[in-house]
């Protein structure tokens, strides 16, 4: 089963445009990446600018509005994330746990829907889904 | 979550890593494996009283160690010709003394040695597949019983045989070099094929474990790919599992019966799997320009995703990667293969020449294979009563009931 482990960086969400990450904390990442590959687990993983550089489209009262970053009322923004392949909810937690993340950063660990997991008339609307991935 | 669910985790992710560690030092994969699960019951009874450790690799290592160096002790005053252990025994209290330390070292040619000792073709290939989910997959006796649908005691037969004949035949724990290491990887890749294939053929039965060999085998050959990078073969059989699991959402109809790749619905396909598959491939294909089987394999299975519908399939790519086969791993199931193929890129006239080519093949006197490919060409051929017969000699030779009653309609009867 796949699962997605969302992580929020603490302060991310007031966090200057051109922000980047450090070695140090890069090469403390790879080496849990590399983890991850190494037990097979690993899918696809990607990092995200700070929001501040992007921008929100809210569509209160049926109008889409656009409003620049960053986001004066938001605590918590995604900063990357990575999909895992393995048996269980637990294993995706346990790998989660082991995330060499700082002390005020989050990782939200949520579990993708497979197509097998919508019922079937949701599943014949649904038909051509996969493609769209490729 | 509770913390028997949390140990659980922690030793699908841990036992492959400590287990090989410890078979480096012990040279027993058996002993390694029961020291290994000693420290994991330890756990059981631990962390739910004391909570989980906070590097729980650590935590384990250190127990494992402790009773590993208390078995050597015991064996060498016991037995004081067993030279060679009281050497082990210096060596690993030399070597490990620092836990931290040995967690950074770097466990990839542990890991490597483990699954090339656990696939050993010195084992027959049953007892190969159990070993490799037990010590790799970190799967129970009972999991791997119900994967391969036998009873539980013939599972940890296996298990128990294959780990002492490792320890009879004193297989080196040990990553061939060399020539040695191409014949011993083939070894491997066929074991973990014959997980996936496990899982893949059989299309049928409720038990959810046997659709999820298919992911316990992508998860050794992922694992695979990643300890060693430049291995075209290895590679090739990842793209290949993945490109073959990308088809089992159309694999099976709404009944349960079977539906054949030219009929399947390509939208229910999972393109997610096909670009990793396309894109593995693609990395393999820079690592060598003489192919071997799996990513030959591989290559006839990726000219099938990209066809958008089974119309725009490149027939003619297909028979020239399985006439390649043919020369690196000569089979008559490749031959059959090349025959469907060669039928659809260049007329069946020449689909039948190689059909009638293999007709004393004594592999195939039981096969129905033969016979419904060969119907199957005459058909078009326009050779009707010929084709009938063909099909009658297949419907006989089938053991699948809703394959007969197809093969049966075919002759018209």
């Amino acid at each position: 089963m796949r699962f997605m482990m969302l992580m929020i960086p603490g302060g991310y969400a007031e966090a200057a445009p051109d922000v980047r990450p450090d070695a140090k904390g890069v090469e403390a990442m790879m080496k849990y990446n590399e983890e991850l590959k190494k037990a097979g687990v690993l899918l696809a993983l990607d990092g995200l600018h700070p929001p501040s550089s992007g921008a929100r489209v809210s569509f209160k009262g049926g109008k889409p509005v656009v409003t620049d970053g960053p986001f004066a009322e938001v605590k918590e923004v995604l900063g990357g994330y990575w999909v895992i392949d393995v048996r269980s909810r637990e294993e995706a937690i346990e790998w989660a746990r082991r995330c060499p993340a700082g002390e005020n950063d989050l990782i939200e660990v949520r579990r993708v829907f497979e197509m097998s997991d919508f019922p079937e008339d949701v599943q014949k609307v649904a038909e051509g889904f996969g493609e769209l991935k490729s | 979550m509770t913390a028997t669910a949390t140990i659980e985790a922690v030793w699908r992710i841990e036992q492959p890593k400590l287990t090989a560690r410890l078979a480096r030092y012990l040279r027993d994969i058996g002993l390694a494996e029961e020291i290994a699960g000693d420290a994991f019951l330890l756990a059981l009874e631990r962390w739910p009283r004391d909570g989980i450790p906070r590097n729980p690799a650590a935590w384990l290592t250190e127990v494992a160690r402790n009773r590993a160096l208390d078995r050597l002790r015991r064996t060498t005053m016991i037995d004081g010709k067993h030279r060679e252990l009281a050497i082990d025994l210096a060596e690993l209290e030399r070597e490990m003394p620092d836990i931290e330390a040995a967690l950074d070292e770097d466990i990839d040619d542990d890991l490597l040695r483990l699954i090339f000792t656990a696939c050993h073709p010195v084992l027959p290939a049953e007892q190969r597949a159990a070993l490799a989910l037990r010590l790799l997959g970190g799967l129970s006796t009972l999991e791997i019983a119900r994967a391969f649908l036998v009873p539980e005691a013939t599972a940890a037969q296996r298990i128990v045989r294959a780990k002492r004949a490792l320890r009879d035949a004193a297989i080196p724990f040990e990553t061939p070099r060399g020539q040695e290491r191409r014949e011993r990887l083939a070894a491997v890749l066929e074991v973990v094929y014959l997980i996936f294939n496990g899982g893949y053929v059989a299309t049928a039965g409720p038990d959810w474990l046997r659709a999820d060999l298919c992911g316990e085998a992508l998860r050794l050959g992922r694992s695979l790919a990643a300890l060693m990078p430049d291995e075209p073969e290895v590679q090739g059989l990842v793209s290949l599992m993945e490109l073959n699991a990308s088809r089992f959402p159309a694999r099976t109809g709404k009944a349960g019966e079977p539906i054949l790749l030219l009929d399947q619905d390509r939208t229910r396909w999972n393109w997610s799997l096909i670009r990793r598959g396309l894109d593995g491939l693609n990395r393999a294909m820079t690592l060598t320009s003489t192919p071997g089987p799996y990513l030959l394999q591989a290559m006839i299975a990726a000219c099938h995703a990209r066809a958008m519908t089974s119309a725009d399939t490149d027939w003619i790519a297909i028979s020239a990667y399985y006439q390649a086969l043919a020369l690196a791993a000569p089979s008559p199931i490749v031959e059959i293969n090349r025959a469907v193929a060669v039928g659809m890129a260049f007329g069946p006239a020449q689909g039948l020449a190689i059909v009638e080519a293999l007709k004393d093949e004594p592999r195939l006197k039981d096969s129905h294979l033969l016979p419904t490919v060969r119907g199957d060409l005459l058909e078009k051929l326009g050779h009707q009563t010929e084709a009938r017969a063909a099909f009658r000699q297949a419907a006989e030779l089938t053991g699948n009931d809703r394959e007969r009653a197809l093969l049966l309609a075919r002759a018209g009867d």
